[in-house]
């Protein structure tokens, strides 16, 4: 006689990474933390991007940031020499940063209270997408030297993101690149997603997104107020 | 490849199952993997194998159940079945579409002894 038996589970793979989120979003929230998660290809120049931000923000507001990357503490060095903090953490042969490490380097930053948390993910247009960290929202950095149809070919991704950065809008001149037709790509897979053109070697279109994040800092004030009682 | 976290995910979900319902081995473990998810099937299966070397769940087999991906299409006010994230709907062509079901990857059953 068999002793097999069948036990109803329904149980979320990602559940234990979604509470984690959900610690990690609560944390945040209590500090005042407005948490961005970057996401793009390698070479896209999220770390480029992220070294004038912080040098043009880090007077106005604490900022932290917390670097992905399989190897190598080199990106984490490059935003700790504009005097930013920065926590480098390795994910070995890990293609993402999850919600435990992220919790954990935060614990290791200064208090950003009142401030802006900058995670920069490992660049991967595939993984990233399905782990929760916490954020406020993620924040895909596409560039120009890639082909339009990326949106269409890596969907998740741009599907999770709520602003898509086209950075390297300098090399405009030399590239045969459409750029409308990239953003025509992306709405298909996400209408909402908002799109701002930038580039990190010029400083071109960042005062539109510091515009845009201060618009998300606005959105979160409420539940401060609501938070501090 | 990120289908060894989620393999992770599954075996972390099975043994604390297993304490919960004393059992100590696994036959069959059954899952809900949404079209529209992060996960292939296939590369689950594959990594499933190395994950699970060791736990209680050695030797299982996956059983994958793959729901539809479902959306709903504002033009037409009605819920549809789409093929890719990026639409569009097949009766009307709008790409102004709300994903609502074949995201999801879960573990439903387990078969045990």
């Amino acid at each position: 006689m068999s002793r097999d038996r069948i036990i109803q589970v329904e149980r979320d793979i990602l559940g234990k990474n979604e509470r984690l989120a959900g610690d990690n979003r609560a944390r945040f929230r209590a500090d005042g933390v407005l948490a961005f998660n970057l996401v793009s290809s390698p070479g896209a120049g999220k770390t480029s991007l992220l070294v004038r931000a912080v040098v043009e923000l880090k007077d106005s507001f604490p900022i932290g940031v917390i670097e992905g990357d399989q190897q190598t503490s080199n990106d984490a060095e490059r935003i700790r020499a504009t005097g930013v903090p920065a926590i480098q953490v390795n994910t070995g042969k890990g293609c993402h940063l999850d919600a435990a490490m992220v919790g954990a380097a935060y614990d290791r930053l200064p208090h950003l209270n009142g401030g802006v948390l900058f995670i920069e993910n490992v660049g991967n247009l595939v993984c990233p997408a399905g782990f929760d960290l916490g954020e406020a929202c993620k924040i895909v950095v596409f560039s120009t030297a890639e082909g339009e149809d990326k949106p269409l070919k890596y969907p998740d991704m741009f599907a999770a993101s709520s602003l898509m950065l086209i950075n390297k809008i300098d090399l405009l001149p030399v590239l045969s690149f459409d750029l409308a037709r990239t953003i025509e790509f992306a709405r298909r897979v996400n209408p909402q997603i908002e799109v701002l053109t930038v580039s990190a070697r010029t400083g071109e279109g960042f005062a539109a997104f510091y515009a845009w994040i201060r618009k998300q800092s606005e959105k979160m004030k409420p539940v401060d107020m609501a938070t501090a009682g | 490849m990120h289908e060894m976290a989620l393999c992770e995910g599954i075996i972390g979900i099975v043994e604390e199952e297993a304490r919960k319902h004393s059992f100590s081995r696994v036959k069959v473990v059954f899952l809900e993997i949404g079209a529209l998810s992060h996960a292939a099937p296939e590369a689950m299966t594959f990594c499933f194998e190395a994950v699970a070397a060791r736990t209680v769940a050695r030797g299982a087999r996956l059983e994958i159940v793959e729901t539809p991906a479902i959306a709903w299409c504002v033009a037409c006010s009605t819920s549809i079945e789409i093929r890719h994230r990026y639409g569009p709907c097949p009766s009307c062509g709008s790409h102004q579409l709300q994903v609502t079901g074949g995201e999801e990857m879960r573990v439903k059953e387990l078969e045990v002894d």
